[in-house]
């Protein structure tokens, strides 16, 4: 067995990103088969030995939830690339399986790989031969341009200002507990507890808010996610067909990452749409809905940036629609559509009568929702739904999605989430009156995460801003 | 040869720098000789008379817990102790001593000519003498030649030393001394880089002729803590500092000298430091501020001269004098001298290793103001470690060097070798990222086994450190252990605003909370006061401190045991970066420049990325 030279355990995407049937996310380090373990459904895997394939389902302990079926593929020290213990973990190609997979192992305390270090580890571990040093250094080299490139791009529009505003907010703040610290002596006005905590609670703002951009990017890099939910006989496919006929713009049709859903995106001006068909009520008789299908219907709704709940004018009343609607989306902040199908089954008065009724019911959910009439297989009403669409998701969490802070990389999110806890401790700290030189420490472990970010914050950056502000010396 | 046969460290110039590294080299057996322009100028307070202060205090107890001279020398001397930053944790709190100035310099001067291995000789070094890229002697005016293995320069403000005051300028060291010249002149020649800093000092005045009754008083501790970890005396009585302030005249007057300001005509080119401005400079910067605090600080237990801390200036002394007798108190003052600036040659110091030796001459060491440090502490903590390391080298043993999770002085050679700096370096604790490591109560437990083993620490000091230890454990075990139940204790926690325990706990439980201290509970339980009665104060400190801090300790120690693998990288000779092309091209210039140790070091460096990091790595290989 090979002594680690590395402590840690590293985690990344090794298949190329973006659209293909299959992912592999590859672990390596000590940690490798502990980490994957506590999330797989196989209890034997950690005894389990070298060059084996196990197949089984990622679960996030924490929700309980099943990210994905999975082919799990085991190298054990020193048999494997890096000649560290290593996992490597076939899952479903879409963007959001892996992203949940591998936001799933960071939380479980693995850390993502910088650019080029598995072949680092593998050199430094004695897997490769001295001759191909030059090859992995210029590997690093490049690939960190690379990354340094799609940063840099992602610096442009409101991102950069955003950042700017942030670092001068954490200087500031960091800055006056130094002050506190280190020149006590001085005759200077220090902040008290409640202008620290206003600072504070502005930084945790801008950190929150740049977290939840991190959403929103994903919602704009993947598609939003719309599950369109129904009975069996409500036309979803036909729907769904009739939308993808129309639009001709089918970014890829790639299998659900759970075989009873069915996934297709399409474009809408410029933003993509995930449709993903619930096969819950679409495989079970009307009356088990309540039983089995909402449950793992309602497993999909959680996930969905959107519900479209469609049914069939001829069959259902306004009442029925809100009560679906309302079980479905209960405890849920989520938008909803309501779309009846069918209209040329219908009249111009009766469709008028229902829409009147349905606003009148009491669900605040449901009766605020959008209600959009559609002849799926007619092809008529399309545009209208489209136009709704857009508008729904315009008018909430996407609203000026051209200026929005848009943070898309995993990485930076990470490091967000972890100075949003350490903010988190600082905060706690100053609820509990805790001494600033331990405030002090917090933070700089909120600083150091954000540093890839914000750029780093040195004690210079602090001094310079006390000298600035303050009249220091004797 | 003249007079001496071949030194193992000559050490050039006796100041702070000067004395710690003659001292600690012959301590550990070197044949040391100290040459200084002015025999009675040894250890002089050039600046303030006071040790100590935010984070430097903590430097001093440094000095001291690796066998140095600083902290004894100061508690022998000191005419008022405070302990600074005691409203916040223990990990900010810091020694500060007001000197006598004169008796401080005497004791330096007594304790070096304690040291056998310590010869004297009074006269201006021009230049080291070099052969083959090694440093073996110096040459001095008379042109006499001394021969050494190694050279400590600890050259302060003199070398081509310019002192200011209004329009006059002539060249000196210090107020009334003459400067140095051909030094800076050869190491120039020799490839070093050289630059020009600044710094500045008030005008001293007659304390007779101030009226204290118009000032506030600012006395000492009432129970007066000390420096050295050693059994010095403790003050029993201590002087005071006065405190009063500039005013709206005092700043007019000021402002008239403006145009005389050699600071704001650009006479001065060097960079003086920000935190310590002259008075005119806050008056500039800080228009809207309408008075600044003056600490009127007596330079003794008997004489009448008073340090003007806040009035640092080089305006025309008439504009000094005139603005001065606006303050408060100091309507009839009479000054001895006015303030002044310098400017003075510096090394830019990422020419040293992390041993403080140059990386162009062997065995050439630089400590102190010549490597853009200011302050006592700074400069004395340098020179211990350059004479430690100076005696390492010459005797073939290992390079002494203290890690940033260690020591303030490792948080301070590291930074100037691999950072560098344009201003005068100052020590502050926010420089110290493991600042909760880094305390004044436990530089002995960091630091004194490691100067034991050096030879530098005593047998003494390494016995009361085990003492130490050991009770510490013996009382956190006893804290773990003792039981309180909830009756004895509620009438206390609500009178400390503390919640109320519901069942039986443990003492050390309490001890958690932030606003019980150990005070309160031995008051509660008799049986603790008891238990406890036995222990030393600083055990019980220390078990206090590392209950109170438990959680941030672990994360500080996790923190520097992960940097530590990086300092295990280590890189093995001189390398040359410029055939590694997958390096960026700063990182290649910078690496090629400061040339550090091991991989930690280098990532530390300003300009390297964590991906110029990987690339060394894969390098270097294993």
């Amino acid at each position: 067995m090979v002594q680690p030279i590395f402590s840690d355990t590293i985690v990344a995407l090794s298949t190329p990103p973006g659209a293909g049937a299959l992912a592999v996310i590859r672990l390596s380090g000590a940690a490798a088969i502990a980490l994957t373990a506590s999330v797989f459904s196989k209890k034997s895997l950690p005894t389990a030995a070298g060059h084996t394939l196990h197949y089984g389902t990622l679960r996030d302990p924490n929700s309980g939830e099943i990210l994905d079926e999975v082919v799990v593929a085991l190298y054990r020290n020193p048999r494997s690339f890096t000649r560290e213990d290593v996992v490597e973990i076939s899952c479903h190609g879409s963007d959001y399986v892996v992203r949940q997979v591998l936001a799933l192992f960071l939380r479980q305390g693995a850390r993502l790989a910088e650019a080029g270090e598995f072949t680092k580890r593998a050199f430094l571990n004695g897997a490769m031969d001295l001759a191909q040093a030059e090859a992995v250094a210029d590997l690093i080299a490049s690939d960190s341009a690379l990354s340094h490139r799609v940063a840099l791009n992602q610096l442009r529009g409101g991102f950069s200002q955003e950042l700017r505003e942030l670092r001068g907010r954490l200087i500031k703040f960091a800055a006056l507990l130094e002050l506190e610290l280190d020149f006590g002596e001085e005759d200077v006005e220090f902040a008290d507890r409640t202008g620290l905590a206003h600072l504070l609670a502005e930084v945790r703002r801008v950190v929150a808010a740049l977290l939840r951009s991190f959403e929103l990017g994903n919602v704009i890099k993947n598609g939003i996610t719309a599950v369109i939910a129904g009975r069996p006989n409500a036309g979803k496919s036909t729907l769904l067909n009739a939308l993808l006929r129309e639009e001709r713009a089918i970014v890829s049709a790639i299998p659900g990452t759970t075989r009873d859903f069915i996934e297709d995106e399409i474009s809408l001006d410029g933003l993509r749409f995930r449709f993903v068909d619930t096969a819950g009520l679409r495989d079970n008789p009307a009356d088990e809905v309540e039983a089995i299908g909402v449950s793992r219907t309602r497993q999909r709704v959680r996930q969905a940036a959107l519900l479209l709940y469609l049914f069939d004018l001829s069959e259902m009343t306004p009442a029925e629609v809100q009560r679906e609607i309302q079980e479905l989306t209960e405890g849920l902040d989520l938008p909803v559509m309501a779309v009846g199908n069918k209209t040329d089954l219908s009249t111009t008065e009766a469709l008028a009568a229902f829409e009147t009724t349905f606003r009148a019911e009491h669900s605040l959910t449901a009766s605020s929702a959008p209600l959009v009439f559609v002849a799926a297989n007619q092809q008529i009403g399309l545009d209208a739904l489209q136009t709704a669409l857009l508008a729904q998701v315009r008018g909430s969490a996407l609203e000026n999605t051209a200026s929005a802070t848009i943070v898309t990389n995993v990485r930076h999110a990470r490091a967000l989430e972890t100075a949003a806890a350490h903010l988190a401790a600082v905060q706690a700290g100053l609820d509990t009156g805790l001494g600033t030189e331990l405030l002090a420490a917090d933070l700089r472990h909120a600083l150091a995460a954000l540093g890839e970010i914000t750029g780093e914050i040195s004690s210079e950056d602090l001094l310079t801003s006390i000298f600035t502000q303050f009249c220091i010396g004797k | 040869m003249f007079q001496q046969e071949d030194y193992d460290v000559i050490v050039v110039g006796a100041g702070h720098a000067g004395c710690e590294a003659a001292a600690a080299a012959a301590n550990l057996g070197s044949k040391v000789l100290l040459v200084t322009m002015n025999m009675n100028t040894i250890a002089q307070m050039s600046c303030n008379p006071a040790m100590g202060g935010v984070a430097k205090g903590q430097i001093v107890r440094e000095i001291d817990a690796l066998g140095g001279q600083s902290g004894i020398i100061t508690d022998q001397t000191m005419i008022q102790f405070r302990m600074l930053n005691r409203s916040k944790g223990p990990a900010m709190w810091s020694p500060r001593a007001q000197s006598d100035r004169m008796r401080f310099a005497e004791a330096w001067r007594l304790t070096l000519e304690g040291i056998a291995n310590v010869d004297f000789w009074q006269e201006a070094v021009t230049g080291i003498v070099v052969e083959n890229d090694t440093v073996v002697g110096v040459k001095t005016q008379l042109g006499i030649e001394f021969r050494g293995k190694s050279v400590v320069l600890t050259n302060g403000t003199f070398l081509n030393g310019l002192i200011h005051i209004g329009e006059k300028n002539f060249g000196g060291g210090r107020a009334a001394e003459k400067g140095s010249r051909g030094i800076t002149e050869q190491l120039l020649e020799l490839g070093f880089e050289a630059g020009r800093m600044k710094t500045g000092t008030p005008p001293r005045v007659d304390g007779r002729s101030l009226d204290y009754s118009k000032m506030e008083v600012q006395g000492g501790d009432e129970v007066p803590s000390k420096f050295s970890y050693l059994d010095t005396p403790r003050l029993t009585q201590q002087r005071p500092c006065y405190i009063t302030y500039t005013n709206e005249r005092v700043h007019d007057i000021l402002r008239e000298g403006f145009e005389k300001s050699p600071m704001f005509q650009g006479r001065i080119k060097g960079l003086g430091p920000r935190y310590c401005p002259s008075v005119e400079d806050k008056i500039n910067r800080f228009a809207d501020k309408d008075r600044h605090q003056i600490f009127v600080e007596p330079e003794g237990w008997s004489t009448v001269e008073c340090y003007i801390n806040g009035f640092s200036s080089s305006l025309p002394e008439d504009v000094q004098y005139r603005a001065l007798r606006e303050i408060a108190g100091f309507e009839n003052a009479k000054m001895f001298r006015p303030g002044y600036a310098i400017e003075y040659d510096f090394f830019p110091p990422t020419q040293l290793s992390l041993t403080l030796e140059t990386k162009l001459i062997s065995g050439l060491y630089f400590a102190g103001q010549i490597n853009g440090t200011t302050g006592y502490e700074e400069a004395a903590c340098q020179g211990l470690m350059a004479g430690i390391n100076a005696h390492n080298k010459v005797h073939g043993k290992a390079p002494f060097v203290l890690k940033r999770s260690e020591a303030y002085i490792g948080v301070l050679i590291d930074d100037l070798v691999n950072k560098g700096t344009d201003e005068p370096y100052r020590m502050f604790t926010s420089r110290a990222e493991h600042r909760i490591l880094l305390r004044q109560d436990n530089a002995d437990l960091r630091l004194t086994p490691l100067g034991h083993e050096l030879g530098l620490a005593s047998d003494e000091r390494l016995e009361r450190v085990r003492m130490k230890e050991a009770q510490a454990a013996d009382l956190a075990e006893l804290l773990q252990k003792f039981a309180i139940e909830t009756a004895e204790i509620n009438p206390l926690l609500t009178e400390l605003g503390s919640a109320e325990i519901h069942e039986k706990t443990r003492a050390v439980n309490l001890l958690r909370r932030p606003n019980v201290e150990l005070a309160d509970l031995r008051r509660a339980l008799p049986a603790l006061d008891a238990a406890l009665v036995s222990f030393d104060a600083e055990a019980l400190e220390q078990a206090i401190i590392n209950i109170k801090y438990e959680t941030y300790l672990q994360k500080e120690h996790q923190q520097a045991a992960r940097q530590q693998e990086l300092e295990n990288f280590v890189i093995q000779g001189r390398l040359d970066y410029r055939a590694m092309p997958a390096l960026s091209h700063e990182a290649r210039e910078k690496l090629l420049k400061i040339q550090p140790e091991t991989i930690g070091q280098a990532s530390r460096i300003s300009g390297i990325s964590p991906a110029d990091v990987s690339v060394l790595m894969v390098y270097l290989g294993r």
